[in-house]
């Protein structure tokens, strides 16, 4: 075969590969199309396109006036804030304290060192569903320390504030499994010239291990926003723990749209509107998001 | 309160960085001195907030003792919402409560009884009445009537007699009804019944089906068994009768909720809650709502929606004077011109635009008062209607009649018997 045969077949075998994958990506992105398109339609002009093609063009009766309902049905930009909060919190704080218990498990030597590793692995088993209940319970008689004006109160009970969304979900086991696994495959020169130098474990982990992991920061950074039941997709915690609306995220509002009679034109510009920032965020962090999922072995 | 609430904002993003500091102050639910605090199930629903906002006001404006809030929270999850409370203790001192479950949350020991005066709720339609065990334990301002939608039109063209509460369609009528419909009007379906709409609507709108043939969910002599209620020969029946619904092609097994297929013209007829009809009437210039047919044992409908009730830990004084307030025919007048439903008294029907005497919706008043069947009053109804929603939508997908009736009365005996009867 010569070379000059592979450059003329090597773009036909490119459009043979790029058309099922062109296929995949449509089939994939319908969903989206169809909720940005119903977004913009009444009621009858959803159903009435529901068997053909139109479903997922913006076309016949359109406006924006679904995105106007929004903002008069639900504390848009509350939820929104709420949502950003804790998302932030659990993530950035979660970073934090995982990595930092994923490397005392994997570099610090210590009594116990094993058991707590697979205390903290064997946790991974059980669903959150199964835990919600005693977790409730849990919380509902924590003790806090308040503020009356200055003046510090004990109370009793975390339900019904930021703190009972965030603190909860800061610790994950998934994440200090990762840390741990990616820091045992450094090479330990690092740390034993350091200890030369004179660094103590916080400079050496700080210093050392955190500029050399930054893709696993960057793994578990995604797969917290993702995958936790604390962050963006926070429905089912924040349902049995908070009970005013003013601390309640972005996904219990999908619920307000539900009514007897539901405006799904509604309910789809309201999904279309949370849906934007976690796109951003994938845009974002596309390449980290595809090498973060192969790493981890998950197809979540 | 919006300044408190930044102050939390702040709060929460300092203290939970800092690991100990305070985040903000917890508010705490449920009773406490002069405060009464009240859950409803309808955020995002501006109508019915804006009513119970006015009993809010009146209330507070003609005493100095209590003060109600109140807190919203939306339907669907609604229900895991106070059950979480409950479990933590943080019930507040009123809920709403949708009909069928307030056996379950009165056995639980979520509601004490009402001690409100008899004068006020004898004037109620019965099906907006929680009655648990001989006690009364939540009242509704107003109730749901489910009809059959058709065009007055659409059954001349097939030739079909509209019926009256006088003199309903027969099973035979309604069959042949249904046959006349799709062999002559072109529709795609002669009946829309919701059927996505799975959740509370199955108990709630095919039930009764199942009760005008005679059957039940429950053996309400005993509320111990659906043995023979829901397995016997009537249910047996009505199973073969439904499933024929789909079969036979009148009806689409997989037709989207809110009967959008009535709307749309796809369907001639759909068995409807009146919340659907000021839409209906806006869509059609001929819209009827007529009374269900009688399958053997008359025409049942379902009955029992949200009402109001006091938690257990509940100021009973200051709960059952807000009722009083809440009760008056005013509120229920405006629960029902804001929403479409059904008043629950004759004295605020007077009031309304669509239920007074000449009103173009009185019909489903009558429908309510003469057909209405509560789901069973037990706490087990919970099971009963999760069981029943799944084996009906298998009979819908061609299950066979008999086996699913059977394996459905096994989970509700199998529940009722590891829960000891709950109470009966």
């Amino acid at each position: 075969m010569t070379a000059a045969t592979m450059k003329s077949r090597t773009p036909a075998r490119r459009r043979w590969l790029y058309a099922p994958m062109t296929l995949l990506a449509a089939f994939f992105l319908f969903p989206i199309v169809f909720m940005l398109a119903a977004s913009l339609k009444t009621d009858h002009q959803i159903f009435a396109d529901m068997d053909s093609l139109k479903a997922f063009l913006p076309v016949g009766d359109v406006s924006f006036a679904n995105y106007a309902a929004v903002f008069e049905r639900v504390p848009f930009w509350r939820f929104l804030a709420n949502s950003v909060l804790v998302t932030a919190c659990v993530t950035g704080l979660g970073l934090v304290v995982n990595s930092m218990c994923g490397y005392a498990l994997a570099r610090m030597r210590w009594r116990g060192r094993a058991v707590v590793f697979g205390f903290i692995i064997a946790t991974l088993i059980l669903p959150f569903d199964t835990t919600i209940v005693p977790m409730v319970y849990l919380v509902a008689n924590l003790p806090w320390i308040g503020f009356e004006g200055l003046r510090p109160v004990l109370e009793i009970g975390w339900l019904n504030t930021y703190h009972v969304q965030i603190i909860p979900f800061i610790v994950n086991a998934f994440a200090i499994f990762l840390f741990a696994q990616y820091f045992s495959s450094l090479p330990k020169g690092l740390e034993e010239a350091a200890a030369m130098d004179g660094a103590g474990w916080l400079r050496t982990y700080w210093r050392i291990i955190v500029p050399l992991s930054k893709p696993v920061f960057a793994t578990v950074l995604i797969l917290t926003i993702v995958t936790s039941p604390a962050t963006w997709n926070a429905y089912l915690w924040p349902l049995m723990t908070v009970q005013s609306e003013e601390l309640r995220p972005v996904m219990v509002g999908v619920q307000y749209f539900f009514q007897l009679d539901t405006d799904w034109g509604e309910v789809m510009a309201y999904i279309s509107m949370i849906t934007i920032p976690m796109v951003a965020v994938f845009i974002a962090f596309q390449r980290s998001f595809i090498r973060s999922i192969a790493s981890a072995g998950m197809k979540d | 309160m919006q300044r408190r609430n930044l102050m939390k904002l702040a709060a929460a993003t300092g203290g939970a960085a800092l690991a100990g500091p305070a985040l903000a102050a917890c508010t705490a639910s449920g009773a406490s001195d002069g405060k009464l605090l009240l859950w409803t199930h309808t955020a995002g629903n501006d109508a019915e907030l804006g009513v119970t906002d006015q009993i809010i006001k009146a209330f507070n404006d003609g005493q100095d003792t209590y003060t109600a809030e109140r807190e919203s929270f939306p339907q669907d999850a609604y229900n895991d919402t106070v059950n979480a409370a409950a479990l933590s203790g943080d019930l507040p001192d009123l809920l709403t409560v949708d009909g069928p479950n307030v056996a379950n949350w009165a056995w639980a020991g979520h509601l004490q009884p009402l001690d409100v005066p008899a004068e006020i709720t004898d004037e109620f339609l019965p099906t907006t009445l929680g009655i648990f065990q001989d006690r009364l334990y939540s009242v509704g301002h107003w109730e749901a009537a489910c009809s059959i939608f058709a065009r007055e039109s659409v059954l001349e063209a097939a030739r079909v007699r509209i019926p009256t509460m006088d003199e309903p369609w027969s099973r035979e009528e309604f069959d042949e009804a249904l046959e006349r419909i799709a062999a002559d009007t072109g529709h795609r379906w002669a009946l829309d019944l919701s059927t996505a709409d799975i959740g509370e609507w199955y108990p709630y709108a095919f039930s009764p089906f199942l009760q005008s043939f005679g059957g039940d969910l429950l053996d309400r002599s005993t509320y111990l068994s659906a043995e023979g209620a829901l397995n016997g020969p009537e249910a047996l029946a009505w199973g073969q009768w439904f499933q024929g619904l789909f079969t036979g092609g009148f009806a689409n097994p997989e037709s989207p909720i809110g009967a959008e297929e009535f709307l749309q013209g796809d369907a001639a007829m759909t068995f409807m809650g009146n919340w659907g009809a000021l839409q209906a009437m806006e869509q059609f210039d001929d819209v009827l709502f007529l009374p269900p047919p009688d399958l053997g044992a008359g025409p049942k409908i379902g009955g029992g929606s949200w009402q109001w009730a006091l938690t257990s830990t509940a100021d009973a004084k200051g709960g059952n004077a807000w009722m009083e307030t809440a009760l008056s025919d005013e509120f229920v007048a405006e629960f029902a011109n804001q929403t479409g439903l059904i008043p629950a008294t004759n004295g605020a029907a007077e009031l309304t635009e669509h239920y007074g005497p000449d009103g173009d919706l009185r019909m489903m008043m009558d429908y309510s008062r003469s057909y209405a069947v509560l789901r069973p009053e037990t706490p087990a109804y919970a099971v009963i209607a999760s069981v029943f929603t799944q084996y009906a939508g298998d009979l819908i997908h061609g299950g066979d009649v008999q086996e699913t009736l059977d394996a459905a009365v096994a989970e509700i005996d199998a529940d009722i018997e590891a829960n000891s009867g709950y109470g009966f």
